[in-house]
Parts: structure tokens; sequence; C-alpha cells
């Protein structure tokens, strides 16, 4: 990506997110949110992360790769393993990465 | 305290005599000093991103760029993984704006404090309007004396804001040192697992995640990475057609035996 190009996915995003922001403080009135946007809301961190994570530890080349050589496969299946009982995002960080390191190892 | 005839009983229950009057410059000591205990978390997703921005081809400038003007914690990891995947910047954009859709909840709740504020005010508060700024900010409007708390929030705001700039800067320096070979790239995808998982409170969250990620993986040819974004869009449907289907079924009476 140009420098040009990154400037613009900066400034576009933060305008994107300052006028969310702003929204309801200053530009709508705040008994125009519906309940049902209220709690459609909360579903679209867990959308959003699922579909940016499983294609890099299912398909990291691009390409589905549920084999035993795919190492970021089972060091994310770890790694999540860690943050379910864990709850801590070092935790989940130090082990995945050690896993990935410890299975190129192998 | 003088006896006062006839005193107003409402007067004595919410405004303790202990309490010393809050003036500006201790709204916003103590909104900074309050924010402290959460910069434990921010602190290190903030050295994480630096390197991570770093490691994923973007220079130094544009990398802390992302933190001093979208400032927003997921979105600038999410944002860095589409930069570092050849996403077109627009489809970058768009997602962003929808990573950080939850902040107009935030909005709407910390708008009827914040009415009678001028612009002036509304507009650097909104600013600084994030998870964790919203957090301790909520919870001082809900205490008593609520005329000078906007200085609370911009003082736990600016503090949020100021770690987070400093943090991103230690982490490009620290990133811009590690070599590729590490696969650091790597450390982005668990970032956003230990994220993930504990978001993962009952089914409606788990049907939008399972199938968001299932479409993901199954439009990854789509061109454009344009299979993010239907991705994203069916996982909420999904989640949120469950969520009827539950309400509308808790809501049946229990048949009688």
């Amino acid at each position: 990506m140009t420098r040009p190009e990154l400037w613009l996915v900066i400034l576009g995003g933060a305008l994107a997110t300052f006028a969310i922001r702003l929204s309801f403080i200053a530009l709508i009135p705040p008994d125009r949110l519906p309940g049902s946007l209220r709690r459609g809301l909360r579903l679209v961190p867990p959308a959003v992360l699922s579909a940016i994570i499983l294609p890099g530890l299912l398909a990291p080349a691009g390409h589905l790769a549920l084999s035993l050589d795919n190492d970021r496969l089972w060091a994310g299946l770890l790694a999540t393993l860690v943050a379910w009982r864990t709850r801590s995002t070092w935790l989940t960080i130090v082990v995945g990465m050690l896993a990935l390191w410890g299975l190129g190892l192998v | 305290m003088p006896p006062v005839s006839g005193e107003d009983p409402m007067t004595v229950t919410s405004m303790p005599a202990v309490t010393p009057a809050a003036t500006p410059r201790s709204e916003f000591l103590s909104g900074a000093r309050d924010q402290l205990p959460l910069l434990l978390g921010v602190v290190p997703f903030g050295l994480i991103f630096g390197a991570l921005a770093v490691a994923a081809g973007i220079p130094a400038w544009e990398a802390l760029g992302f933190s001093v003007f979208v400032f927003a914690g997921s979105s600038q990891f999410v944002a860095i993984g589409l930069v570092a995947g050849q996403t077109p910047a627009l489809l970058i954009v768009a997602t962003i704006l929808v990573v950080n859709l939850r902040h107009m909840l935030y909005s709407a709740a910390l708008a009827p404090h914040v009415q009678a504020l001028s612009l002036r005010w509304k507009i650097p508060l909104a600013w600084l309007l994030t998870d964790e700024a919203f957090a301790m900010a909520s919870l001082r409007y809900q205490k008593e004396d609520r005329r000078t708390a906007h200085w609370y929030f911009l003082g736990t705001g600016l503090t949020l804001w100021a770690s987070w700039q400093l943090s991103t800067l230690a982490g490009i320096l620290l990133g811009a040192r590690i070599p590729e070979s590490w696969s650091l790239d790597f450390a982005l995808p668990l970032t956003f697992l230990a994220i993930l998982v504990p978001q993962l409170r009952d089914r409606p969250s788990i049907a939008s995640a399972l199938v968001a990620g299932g479409l993901s993986v199954a439009l990854i040819a789509m061109p454009l990475k344009l299979g993010l974004m239907a991705a994203i869009i069916g996982g909420v449907a999904a989640g949120a057609l469950l969520e009827v289907l539950t309400r509308q079924h808790a809501a049946e009476p229990e048949p009688r035996r």
C-alpha cells in the first residue's frame, strides 16, 4: 500500500470513528436509537474478530489447510484454550507464540 | 456548621458534609487518577500495536498516525491486518467504521449528561470517547453533583489518549528491532483471540462468531476481500436471528401439566 493510500485509510478511519462518537452527543437526539439496533451492535465485535482470525488460522497461505503441518492452526487452537481458561491477553499471546515457534522446530 | 431551621432533607441526604466542593482542577485530576488502573491493560496493547504495525510494513509516522487520529484500539489492529493483506483503502475504512459502531451506544448513553455543554466541549469529549473513557465517565455520571463532571471526563480521556500515543511510539521503536523470522505477525490473530473469546458469552454471540468465521473462510477467494464484509453481515444476522427466536421462545407461556 502506498503512503497516500495509508493516509486515506488513517484519515478516513478517523473521520468515521469521530462521526460515530459524536453521533448522539451532538448530531442525533439520543432517543432515536431503536432497541433492535442496540442489541444487534453487541454482536458486531465477535463477528468482525472471528471473520479476521479464522482465515489466518485455517488458510494461512490463501487456501484451506486442515493438516498437521499447519502450525498456525494448532498454535491458534492452543491459544484459544488459554484465552478461554485464563482470559489473559498476555498469556494468550505468549503461549500462542511459543507454540508456533515450538511447532516450527519439530 | 450553623444550625439551619427547616432544612431540606433532600440536601442533607444527598450531599455529605465531608466532601469538599469539586473544582475543575480536582475533577480533572481525579479523572486522570481513576484511569491509571485501566492503563495496565491499555499500555501493553499500545506497545503491541506499534510493534505489529511495523511488522506489517507500515512506516513509523503512519503507524503513529493511526493512534493519534483513529484512536480506537481494536479497529486499529483490524486495519493494520487488512493493510498487510493488501485490502483496498476504502474497504478498510468501511471495516473501521463497522468495528467502531459500538461507540454509538456510548455516545447515546452519555448524550443526556453532556447535552447542556457547548460544541467546544462536545467535540473534544466525543473525540476521547473510547471504551475506557466511557467506563470511567459513565461511573462518574452516576454520582452526585454532576456540574463539573465534564472536567473528570476530559481528565480521564486525555490520560488515556496520552498513554496510547506514548505506548504506540515505544512499540514502534521496539518493533523495528525485531527480526521477521520471529513471525511476530502471528501475535495479531492471537491478540484478536484474546479479545474475542471473553465476548462469547451466550448463544447469539457464539453464533455470530462461528457463522462470520465460517463464511470468511468459505469466501476467501472473493475479490477485494469483499468476503470479509459479507461474513460480518452474515454473522451478525445469524446471531440476531437466534436472539429473536430465543426471546420468542422464552415469551411463550410454559405448558400446564
